[in-house]
């Protein structure tokens, strides 16, 4: 439950984006979202531009590009709702092989696919280089309330305990012979959820008085401050500010 | 319903971050006060209680399943400011994590699913239980109701965001038709879902949910065959906490009134022509239909002032103002109430 663990979507590795500190990876990621979302859909070869720029960091933090890919499958039921939009937005239409679309529809789907997978991209590419640990350690760098953060831990560090009890409890559903086949079974599926509540509830309270009985007083300690000298900050945010000049490229063009 | 980035445009996402960040900060003094230094493991583990619970697949029939989305659940069993937090905290780390749901559209995501969400089920819950009998059934049909209302309001806020800083101009009517239509079946099973949980865990360990703290029956000694109130440790509490939570209940509705007006407002209204009117006009009308609704569900139907159309960007303005200042009177009206009764309330569990 300590640090050793890492989440699924980390990919372990020594390259110099693993290296950065977390909270530059975290503020650049941040930012390079921000402007491309304020880039003006119109502007096709600046979202190229920007695939460029992550397709770069990949290469560097030597992430391949079919886990990147994999990861992208997310995005899949608002690509859906992406498509469906050239058929039911308003403003003058166009013919594309038949079928009548509107303009207007077809701008917004593209805007919401090509900044939607570069924003996904951006945090494929955070998740698979930041340790669960350094990325909680960079959010209370990047002055997230300590509380917040606290309670981001405890819900990262036992979501994997409170999910093998959901799974042992649904194997022992099985072995008695329960199959959930439809809304007659939901009764005993919501049984399983109460008693899965009152678990985690009373394992928090086991898991505060443990902490009391070692000097928990409300605040934890910070053991290991993270740091970034200038060079870091500067390697960080170089992806960023590459994005603000094709952003602003983007918008006099 | 996770908005990825680049749906909602940057002004609006970052209104909504500021909303979503104030409301956290909120919540998490109130959370402070409902757990005190409890708060960090509890909050957490509840919090990986929801995100193991979204996972939990209930099937429906014919190969199709749902799942819990939590937001009411949560408010219920550990009281609204608690679940403001866990679904938050559950949010931002299914966004920086799991990519599910864009950076920038966390402001988004939080006020719609965390926010309105857990405001208007507990909001709904505290008035359904005032109302209804004393009883662990009304409580386990109030968060029927709770649940049932929470899944489309936040589809209504969702909606009502789009219609502020969606980045494609689908006619708002279409986007509130289908998102309401169809988060109004999935507010069904999570209603069904969510009572039968919260009715486990009423049978089960009714101390535990925050959402039934009134139920709990005075201790009774019997003196010489008669049955006498023992000498309670927290007689002043009951009545002090009945005050805050009818008061957190009124503006709560208020705020979801509000919402729901403006929103099935321009929900009803013929979708083609949004032409501009005089503002002050328009104000007048809502503002008379907020004083006749005396229900929630009531909002669904504004009907009757198609003709009224409002200038788009002035009355987002207004919707947004009027939304903050009622939220933030919400939060400031029970932080006032709560300094002083919820210390007995909070030690008892």
């Amino acid at each position: 439950m300590g640090s050793g663990h890492a989440h699924r979507l980390y990919r372990h590795g020594h390259s110099p984006v693993h290296a950065l500190p977390p909270h530059t990876k975290l503020a650049a990621a941040f930012a390079f979202v921000v402007v491309v979302v304020s880039t003006p859909r119109e502007a096709m070869w600046a979202f190229a531009l920007y695939a460029v720029l992550l397709a770069a960091v990949a290469y560097a933090a030597r992430v391949p590009a079919g886990f990147l890919l994999k990861r992208l499958l997310i995005e899949v039921p608002f690509v859906a709702f992406a498509v469906l939009m050239p058929f039911v937005a308003e403003g003058e239409r166009v013919d594309v092989l038949g079928l009548s679309l509107s303009v207007n529809g077809l701008w917004g789907a593209w805007n919401v696919l090509a900044k939607g997978t570069l924003g996904v991209a951006a945090s494929v590419l955070l998740a698979a280089t930041t340790e669960l640990r350094e990325l909680l350690l960079g959010l209370q760098r990047l002055k997230l309330p300590p509380l917040l953060v606290q309670i981001a831990s405890f819900m990262i560090r036992y979501g994997d305990v409170i999910t093998d009890e959901m799974r042992r409890m649904r194997i022992a559903r099985e072995s008695r012979g329960f199959e959930a086949r439809g809304v007659r079974h939901w009764g005993v599926l919501a049984k399983s959820a109460g008693a899965l509540f009152i678990r985690s509830y009373e394992r928090g309270e086991r898991v505060h008085l443990a902490m009391v009985s070692r000097g928990y007083a409300g605040a934890m300690p910070v053991i290991d401050e993270v740091t970034a000298s200038r060079a870091q900050w500067t390697c960080a945010l170089a992806l960023p500010c590459a994005a603000l000049a094709v952003c602003l490229l983007g918008w006099t063009l | 319903m996770h908005v990825p980035d680049g749906f909602i445009n940057a002004p609006t996402s970052a209104v909504t971050g500021v909303v979503a960040a104030g409301a956290i900060a909120v919540s998490l003094r109130g959370a402070r006060r409902e757990l005190d230094e409890r708060t960090a493991p509890l909050a957490g583990l509840v919090a990986a209680f929801i995100f193991a619970v979204q996972m939990l697949n209930f099937p429906v029939a014919a190969g199709t399943s749902g799942h819990l989305l939590g937001g009411a659940l949560a408010a219920i069993l550990v009281g609204p400011y608690t679940g403001v937090l866990c679904v938050s905290v559950v949010l931002l780390m299914q966004g920086i994590l799991f990519a599910d749901g864009g950076l920038t559209a966390l402001g988004v995501n939080i006020t719609d699913m965390a926010i309105v969400t857990t405001v208007v089920a507990y909001a709904l819950f505290r008035g359904l239980v005032k109302v209804l009998p004393r009883g662990r059934r009304s409580v386990t049909a109030a968060s029927f109701a709770a649940a049932l209302v929470s899944v489309p309001a936040a589809a209504l806020a969702f909606t009502f965001i789009y219609w502020i800083g969606g980045t494609t101009d689908v006619a708002i009517g279409k986007v509130a038709t289908a998102m309401i239509g169809v988060h109004v079946l999935i507010g069904i099973g999570e209603a069904a879902i969510t009572a039968l949980t919260v009715g486990a865990v009423i049978a089960v360990r009714p101390d535990l949910v925050y959402g039934a703290r009134g139920l709990t029956q005075r201790l009774k000694l019997r003196v010489g065959g008669e049955l006498v109130d023992a000498p309670a440790a927290e007689p002043a509490a009951a009545p002090a906490a009945a005050r805050s939570h009818r008061k957190l209940w009124l503006t709560g509705l208020v705020t979801s009134l509000v919402l729901a007006g403006f929103v099935s407002f321009y929900a009803s209204a013929n979708p083609d022509g949004l032409e501009k009117v005089a503002a002050d006009k328009g104000i007048d009308k809502t503002a008379e239909e907020h004083a006749a609704a005396d229900s929630p569900l009531a909002d669904y139907g504004v009907k009757d002032i198609t003709d009224a159309r409002l200038s788009g960007g002035l009355a987002g303005v207004i919707g947004v103002g009027v939304t903050v200042v009622a939220g933030s009177a919400v939060f400031w009206a029970v932080r006032r109430r709560r300094t002083d009764d919820v210390s007995p309330t909070s030690t008892s569990v």
